[in-house]
């Protein structure tokens, strides 16, 4: 199969082109996954940008993102496969009178017109490897985890009507957790790990100039200074990269272009980035002041 | 030491003896390291990625960390050896990841922030609170009983009677409503897949329906009891607590602890009613001397918590807090503990005192890593904990 292999330099670099900005450790990781052909699990806090690593792989490599979304209660028929029941019954009945011979009619209704794929088995059936992101596992439950371990071993699903698939392709796999639970050591032991935290200043900067070319970088290094400022408040909700980058395209848009100048409009728009009624509360006007100072 | 090793096509001899040597580190200091893990290293050894130390480094911290304490300890160990720097410092990360064996110990600056307790401090017993909570109350002649410390009862058919309530409360704890579903004849949704393969008997015609239902699961509760000194005059209560709680919960474990720890689960495994008890009884008989607290939970984390623990499990422990080993110690075994289980409960039947405040040095250390820290010197406060349970 030619899957192209990219040197680990070249993964940072064309992460970049993507917008987004990863840290040496992590185009490790990503370039380790292609080499060793193991999942990578991403854990770290809500707003880290644990989804985009996915989405960015898969620009990156030019790839099919296939994201799953795991829940309390996820089972094996809403993440592989499920038969088209309506469609099924429909048919029996339409071809009934036909004088059609019941081996064909079952035939034709576990056929593949009639099979839903969910994403686990939308993944191994690309003849191009896809990015599979398999997001927030640790929602699922333990026997969702377990046969997900199972599928990440054999990269292949047996249906019992129609026999066993094997994959076309090895998707690139990536899994999120933020650490609702604890995960089982046999998925941890499986994958690959990285923690990823939130950006240092430099990068945060790097982020809002790649996401929001237009931004001055010495504002973009004051936005992310006083970000991260308010990061180190006792805050309910710490706020992620989203937020950083929603509240400097409000700035932007509302023309300031230096915090310290305008503290009236920058403590106005804090909401972007303070989503609880506490934490709104807790930050007031001074505090606002104190950090803006400290950024500027 | 290692200027840049030589590397063929495989790796030579000294290149795997040292390889050999850096798993069995990283095994003594927690890491659970398997053979393919090693393949793989070698892999990436081989690769062009170890000309820089720093990329052989990121690339072997994906590989072997599987946790977030593994990542943020690998660098350490790492540098230690490949690199013999900071071997003093390494060396201490790798003796407490081996006390603790099992990946569980978090070292670093943000392992305090960890215990989120959300500790509901102690109602005053007999206060305001006993308004609207007439669910967990008996009638009017337990009332008083309800009310009164397990500590002051009178011997005779008043403690025995406490202790029937006690079993009786536990009994009428609930298992807990998951959203998985299953297939069942009546419910909410109709479940299509069980229907089709009903309607074969009737011809194709889908005549009886199936449904979908949300599945029970039961919680497991882990169940630790301090059986030192001085807890004397609670532990039989809270034995008959934890007998019939496991009664109720299908899925329960005990343990005693004072000085050691004791696996008592399969007392409670025992059909005979007194049978049961007295054995649970003479099993608390370790009493006297000091309470290790750390050393035992140590024990518990390392030799049963990986088999007794799941993500639903809540672990309960009945204890006053009075340690005699060292905080510190306390302080990582609860930190430990607190990864792998849902919620931790303490109960500690001194807060119910007036004027009590958790003071006792292993209290203290425990505490930030409680989520309920209730009293349990009445029934009343044991019934409290039904509500808390049913939450989860």
């Amino acid at each position: 199969m030619p899957s192209e292999r990219i040197p680990r330099e070249t993964i940072a670099a064309r992460l970049a082109e993507t917008g987004y900005v990863a840290d040496r450790e992590l185009a490790t990781a990503l370039w380790m996954m292609d080499t060793l052909k193991r999942p990578l699990l991403i854990e770290g806090e809500a707003g880290v940008g644990k989804t985009e690593v996915a989405k960015a792989l898969a620009l990156v490599h030019g790839a099919e993102l296939i994201r799953m979304q795991c829940y309390e209660g996820l089972d094996a028929n809403s993440a592989l496969y499920e038969w088209n029941y309506q469609r099924q019954l429909i048919a029996i009945k339409a071809r009934e009178r036909s004088g059609e011979s019941p081996e064909s009619i079952e035939a034709r209704i576990f056929s593949e017109d009639y099979l839903l794929e969910r994403p686990l088995l939308k993944a191994i059936r690309r003849k191009e490897p896809p990015v599979l992101l398999i997001d927030e596992v640790d929602r699922a439950d333990e026997e969702f985890e377990a046969f997900l371990l199972e599928l990440l071993s054999d990269f292949q699903i047996t249906i019992p009507e129609f026999g066993t698939v094997s994959a076309l392709s090895i998707p690139r796999v990536v899994l999120t957790s933020n650490g609702t639970r604890e995960l089982s050591d046999a998925l941890r032991r499986r994958c690959l790990y990285h923690y990823l935290d939130f950006p240092d200043v430099d990068r945060e900067a790097a982020i809002l100039r790649a996401r929001q070319p237009g931004i001055d970088a010495s504002f973009a290094l004051q936005v992310a200074r006083m970000v991260a400022g308010l990061r180190k408040e006792e805050l309910r909700k710490t706020p992620g990269i989203a937020e950083t980058l929603d509240w400097a395209a409000t700035l932007a848009g509302l023309g300031v272009s230096d915090l310290t100048a305008e503290l009236e409009i920058v403590h106005a728009t804090l909401l972007a980035l303070l989503k609880t009624h506490e934490d709104r509360a807790r930050v007031t006007p001074e505090v606002t002041a104190r950090l803006a100072g400290r950024a500027a | 030491m290692t200027s840049s090793p030589a590397r063929p096509a495989s790796l030579g001899q000294g290149m795997r003896w040292r390889l050999a040597g850096f798993t069995r580190t990283l095994r003594g200091a927690g890491f659970s390291v398997g053979p393919s893990e090693t393949g793989d290293a070698a892999r990436v050894i081989a690769s062009p990625l170890a000309d820089r130390p720093d990329g052989l480094r990121a690339a072997l911290k994906a590989l072997f960390a599987s946790n977030r304490s593994e990542y943020e300890r690998f660098d350490e160990l790492f540098d230690a050896f490949w690199r013999g720097r900071g071997v003093r410092r390494a060396a201490a990360v790798t003796a407490l990841g081996a006390a603790n064996r099992g990946r569980r110990f978090e070292v670093g600056p943000r392992g305090a922030a960890d215990g989120l307790a959300e500790r509901a401090q102690a109602e005053a017993p007999g206060a305001p609170a006993a308004e609207g909570k007439g669910r967990e109350r008996g009638a009017s002649a337990q009332e008083s009983l309800a009310r009164k410390d397990f500590a002051l009862l009178a011997a005779g058919s008043e403690r025995e009677q406490a202790l029937a309530l006690a079993e009786r409360l536990a009994r009428a704890m609930r298992a807990r409503v998951t959203r998985r579903e299953r297939a069942r004849r009546k419910g909410r949704r109709v479940d299509l897949r069980a229907t089709l393969r009903r309607s074969v008997a009737r011809g194709g015609q889908p005549i009886d329906l199936k449904f979908r239902r949300r599945k029970l699961k039961p919680l497991r509760i882990v169940a630790l009891l301090d059986a030192s000194g001085s807890m004397e005059l609670y532990v039989p209560v809270f034995t008959r607590f934890v007998y019939a709680l496991s009664q109720a919960f299908s899925e329960a474990e005990a343990y005693l602890f004072h000085t050691r720890l004791a696996h008592v689960s399969s007392a409670l495994n025992e059909r005979n009613h007194a049978r049961a008890l007295d054995r649970l009884s003479l099993m608390a008989q370790g009493v006297g001397g000091g309470t290790r607290i750390g050393d035992c939970l140590a024990d518990f984390n390392r030799s049963h918590a990986k088999r007794v623990l799941r993500s639903r499990a809540c672990v309960l422990i009945f204890s006053d807090g009075y340690d005699t080993g060292a905080p510190e110690r306390l302080t990582a075994e609860m930190r430990a503990l607190r990864r792998r289980c849902r919620r931790i409960v303490w109960l500690n039947p001194l807060t119910g005192r007036e004027g009590f405040a958790p003071v006792a040095r292993g209290m203290r250390a425990a505490l930030p890593f409680v989520d309920l820290f209730a009293p349990a010197h009445d029934l009343e406060s044991l019934a409290a904990l039904e509500r808390y349970l049913a939450r989860l």
